[in-house]
């Protein structure tokens, strides 16, 4: 009886082991970014420096930050969601000093190739000027707009375009120079 | 001839007055348009095979006949009679036309042609244009000489003569077209410039697909390409040479966007768009001097400058009003004056070659048009009307108009089409893969 316990806890603490680490490769992989630097360290529960649960981590910018907000039609004003997430961003970006931050502007697919290159810009700057209202020196933030021209949802449906309409934080360690 | 002339500029003034009458009788208000399709009956012509008057030339006889029916039927004015119905064989240049086996099958204009091979292996093209029922030759007989790869060309020149005999228009076939290829889904597409004929043959690619390239424009005679790349990370203006392919960074600076640049009519002027915080304006700057000039300060976007012909105005789109709308200003900025009025947003402005109208893009009621309007606003035309159209560009003769299509959905893509500016003819221009943006350069 006693031993059967024993086992079982030991089969749930395994278990447990591996679904935290599965947990963290997969948001490795979902950010794209510094992910498995310490792979192969073992099964012991410290955090893969570089992982999504490393809160210095590009890949935790992206997932538990938030990398991006949206924004209505045309528009380019910042929903207090967007306001949220950007005091998050800068909370961020104010920690970790040597991160820079480029800023993609997007827009949907309606409207004329342009037009949307300047709304792009437009909203990306919207995001750029709130980070350096908070604190975020100028010095390590620029924006670049690509209009219509990368979508991450297809469809041609609003439940798409209400997703491409966004300004997405593209962290940086130093390889920004100017 | 003067049969012919009368007939074919019936039809065409007919069909030209035809339009705005149709929109007015079916819109009462000034700022209501309705697209109308008229129909034009094409007029019926005959071109047998060119002659062959040297061996060496025979593999290009057939086909500069090809070509030019081709070229001529493309406009929609034309309508070829096929060579199974001719009485006559064209036998000898020189020989002297049966205009009663022309007539009898009703083609109305003939084209009859030679081909031979010169000494230093240069191919000579000769044609002849005659009106049939007048019994007349249409114009005098000319010839043009060239290498053998210039075939097409030289097949183009003769169609561009024919039509402009019949119709009083400039030609507009032997020109070329500069436009972005795309391949790949939506939300992972590649772009790069390719240049090819009019009519899509002899395309050749300008750039790799490796960076981001936007909206190619011709220099006024054709040599040059001003397009956006993002090659730095950031959209700046780039200068390509067709000749060499070699280009160069004209504008922008790290982390500074510039785009939507168009040459002025004096082929050294550039106008562009340049985004300072949240706001473009409009920017000129002198290609061999490098020095700028900005053109617009509004706190709005202002973007997609295109100069008259005359080179003393620039019409633009601005969002200053709330909206996308077009507006006209002197060639060094200053008072800029408002011309679109229309239900919805208008973009993409281009002066016609001609000076009289302005091809925009516009976008109501979820749906997207290509429309031209006069200098001043006044009446306004729908030409096209689908998911996605946009960005026309000019024949060299300003009759005809080319754009973009881009189709609905997850899989949607896009093609070239032109159209008519009467609204007729609309088609699609074949290319390899999809196609955007295009930019019609000059008769050659």
């Amino acid at each position: 009886m006693r031993h059967l316990t024993k086992a079982i806890l030991l089969v749930a603490a395994l278990g447990a082991g591996a679904c935290t680490n599965a947990d963290r490769f997969a948001g490795d992989g979902a950010g794209g970014a510094g992910a498995g630097m310490g792979a192969g360290s073992g099964i012991d529960s410290g955090i893969i420096p570089g992982s999504a649960n490393d809160p210095a981590s590009p890949a935790y910018f992206s997932q538990t930050v938030g990398d991006r907000v949206l924004f209505a039609v045309d528009q380019s004003t910042l929903s207090p969601t967007a306001q949220t997430t950007l005091d998050g961003q800068a909370q961020w970006l104010l920690t970790n000093s040597d991160y820079l931050a480029v800023i993609e502007g997007h827009a949907d697919e309606q409207g004329t190739r342009e037009y949307n290159l300047a709304l792009g810009a437009r909203r990306a700057n919207s995001v750029m000027e709130y980070l350096i209202a908070r604190g975020v020196p100028q010095s390590r933030l620029k924006f670049v707009s690509y209009g219509k021209e990368r979508p991450i949802e297809i469809c041609s449906e609003e439940a798409c375009y209400a997703k491409n309409r966004r300004a997405v934080t593209i962290i940086s360690a130093g390889g920004l120079t100017s | 001839m003067k049969a012919l002339l009368a007939l074919l500029s019936l039809s065409l003034s007919l069909a030209i007055a035809a339009v705005p009458a149709s929109v007015q009788a079916q819109s009462p208000g000034p700022l209501r348009i309705e697209i109308t399709e008229g129909v034009i009956e094409p007029l019926p012509f005959a071109v047998p095979d060119f002659i062959a008057e040297s061996s060496a030339a025979a593999p290009y006889a057939a086909q500069l006949s090809r070509v030019v029916a081709e070229d001529l039927t493309g406009t929609g004015l034309f309508r070829e009679v096929p060579r199974e119905a001719h009485i006559s064989q064209i036998t000898s240049f020189q020989s002297p036309v049966q205009f009663a086996d022309w007539k009898a099958i009703n083609a109305q204009a003939l084209i009859t042609g030679a081909v031979s091979m010169d000494a230093g292996g240069r191919l000579v093209v000769k044609f002849r244009v005659y009106d049939v029922f007048a019994g007349t030759e249409l114009g005098d007989g000319m010839q043009f000489a060239g290498t053998p790869d210039g075939v097409r060309r030289m097949a183009h020149k003769v169609a561009d003569q024919v039509y402009s005999r019949i119709t009083g228009e400039g030609g507009y076939f032997d020109s070329r077209v500069v436009f972005v290829s795309e391949t790949g889904p939506k939300d992972s597409r590649a772009k790069r410039l390719a240049i090819m004929d009019y009519d899509g043959a002899n395309l050749q690619y300008l750039t790799s697909s490796n960076s981001l390239v936007l909206a190619p424009r011709f220099s006024p005679t054709g040599d040059r390409v001003l397009y956006t790349s993002y090659e730095t990370g950031f959209p700046r203006v780039h200068l390509l040479n067709v000749g060499d392919v070699q280009s160069r960074i004209l504008q922008g600076s790290d982390g500074v966007m510039s785009f939507a640049p168009r040459f002025a009519p004096n082929g050294q002027t550039v106008v562009y768009s340049l985004t300072q915080g949240s706001n473009t304006d409009i920017f000129a700057m002198d290609i061999a001097g490098g020095g700028t000039r900005q053109l617009t300060s509004a706190p709005s976007i202002e973007t997609a400058p295109s100069f008259s012909p005359d080179g003393s105005r620039i019409v633009f789109e601005s969002d200053r009003s709330g909206t996308q709308q077009l507006y006209i200003m002197p060639a060094g900025g200053g008072e800029a004056t408002r011309i679109s009025f229309g239900q919805g947003r208008y973009g993409t402005p281009v002066w016609s070659p001609r000076g009289d109208l302005i091809a925009f893009t516009k976008q109501n009621a979820g749906r997207f048009h290509i429309g031209v309007m006069r200098t001043d606003g006044s009446e306004e035309r729908l030409l096209t009307a689908s998911f996605l159209d946009e960005g026309p560009t000019w024949a060299p003769n300003g009759r005809v108009l080319m754009f973009a299509r881009e189709t609905q959905g997850a899989t949607g893509a896009s093609s070239l089409y032109s159209v008519d500016i009467s609204g007729r003819n609309l088609k699609r221009v074949r290319t390899p893969e999809g196609a955007s943006d295009p930019s019609w350069g000059p008769l050659q």
